[in-house]
């Protein structure tokens, strides 16, 4: 029995180019390229890689219909068994074009796909119950690990074998439920759970209870002409120089920076973020953080004044514990400096 | 971060392109943002007609920022 896989990869994997080819719309090669080269050698000879996708990762995200066409497309030509996105690791984009491959390919075309994701990942929430979203390192230096597990539960799922528990195989939980037999009552397990609990002890609970972070929404500002708002991005808009050294990606800090008296970033704010083609940023930060605009209408009275320290970080690759400390400092100096609202902006 | 601030009580309206990630994070007021590498630009129109975009963005914000919302709503 022999199999057909169809493999889907950014503009990067891809081998076509870096930010700059970002945008690229989706080809298709008859050719094995990057990781689909390497997976295709793990699974032996009943299976070939009979085509890569190579889609850019802001076009896949800016263009949704369109490159969901092109998948099922593809998907229609090569006629697959499997098809394989990624892996994407911590790349946020990435991992939301592999959960966009898991939607159309896995929901609607009714054909296994098998990713791979860092845990951060924001593209796991939605396609691990679509797909087989192993576990991966936060960047490629883990590419050999990935494709080695993402390949033996490949061969599994082509064979329709059933797999193992998710923490045994290496993917991430699908929140489906499994009766099991077990050698205890219930009541006995909860007991024990229980007293487990009393006492301190360790216990794990048999279904993860979920967690719902929601805030409440914030109560809207009565009267805006009078309102003093604040402007903070995680497109890594800095100062020139990027004097307090913001990192490029998985930022360890944020900055403020007194932006009082200007009316825009040009000239004397650029970016430092990693994850996005740099060059309309560098030109005019505006576009990132819209300081011009902010100003303009707050001469025209329609806000009351920007607040004068600016908030920056850089967003790519920053863990979420990391993210939840920045938003506690910040919001903590702009509740202590009287802000009434904020707009923060992301890439 | 954008819950973090808001949890002090200050609304915060997040401008961002991928608004997938924006939702499934908890923003509750969200302004849907032109690209990845210029969310409130765009470098193939002119000077004047890109600034223009960018003021009915940012002014979209400034509006979210004056609604009562009960959820995550889009403006």
């Amino acid at each position: 029995m022999s199999y057909k896989v169809l493999y889907y990869v950014n503009q990067f994997f891809g081998q076509v180019g870096g930010e700059d080819k970002a945008g690229m719309a989706p080809v298709m090669k008859d050719e094995k390229v990057g990781p689909a080269l390497g997976f295709d050698q793990l699974m032996g000879e009943d299976v070939e890689v009979v085509g890569t996708i190579i889609c850019g990762d802001n076009y896949f995200n800016e263009n949704n219909e369109e490159a969901v066409k092109f998948i099922i497309d593809a998907v229609s030509e090569k006629d697959p068994d499997l098809v394989v996105a990624g892996p994407a690791f911590n790349a946020g984009r990435y991992g939301m074009a592999c959960a966009g491959v898991a939607k159309v390919v896995a929901d609607e075309l009714k054909i296994p796909v098998i990713t791979g994701m860092y845990a951060e990942n924001p593209g796991l929430e939605s396609s691990r119950t679509k797909a087989i979203v192993v576990e991966t390192a936060d960047s490629a230096a883990g590419m050999k690990k990935a494709l080695a597990t993402m390949s033996e539960l490949a061969k599994k799922m082509l064979k329709g074998e059933k797999l193992g528990y998710p923490e045994d195989e290496g993917y991430f939980a699908q929140g489906k439920r499994l009766t099991v037999f077990s050698d205890k009552r219930g009541s006995e397990r909860a007991v024990e759970m229980l007293l487990a609990r009393f006492k301190g002890e360790e216990f794990k609970s048999e279904l993860p209870m979920p967690v719902f972070d929601r805030v409440e929404p914030a109560a809207a500002i009565n009267d805006l002409s009078k309102a003093k708002i604040a402007l903070v991005t995680s497109g890594g808009i800095v100062p020139n120089g990027n004097p307090d050294r913001i990192q490029s990606a998985s930022a360890q800090k944020w900055g403020k920076y007194n932006i009082a008296g200007k009316d825009s970033l040009e000239g004397e704010f650029y970016t430092i973020h990693g994850g996005y083609d740099p060059v309309y940023a560098n030109e005019l930060p505006d576009r990132v953080a819209p300081l011009d605009m902010m100003r303009k209408f707050q001469k025209e009275g329609l806000i009351g004044e920007v607040y004068e320290y600016f908030y920056t970080t850089t967003g790519t690759g920053t863990s979420v514990g990391n993210s939840i400390t920045f938003g506690r400092e910040i919001g903590k100096e702009l509740k202590e400096a009287g802000v009434d609202a904020a707009i923060l902006t992301s890439t | 971060m954008v819950k973090e601030i808001e949890r002090y009580g200050i609304p915060i309206v997040h401008m961002s392109t991928i608004t997938t990630i924006s939702e499934s994070v908890g923003a509750n007021r969200i302004v849907p943002t032109i690209a990845i590498p210029y969310p409130v630009g765009n470098p193939n129109l002119s000077k004047v007609v890109e600034e223009d975009l960018r003021e009915k963005l940012v002014r979209r914000a400034i509006t979210a920022l004056g609604t009562e919302v009960e959820e995550t709503t889009y403006f």
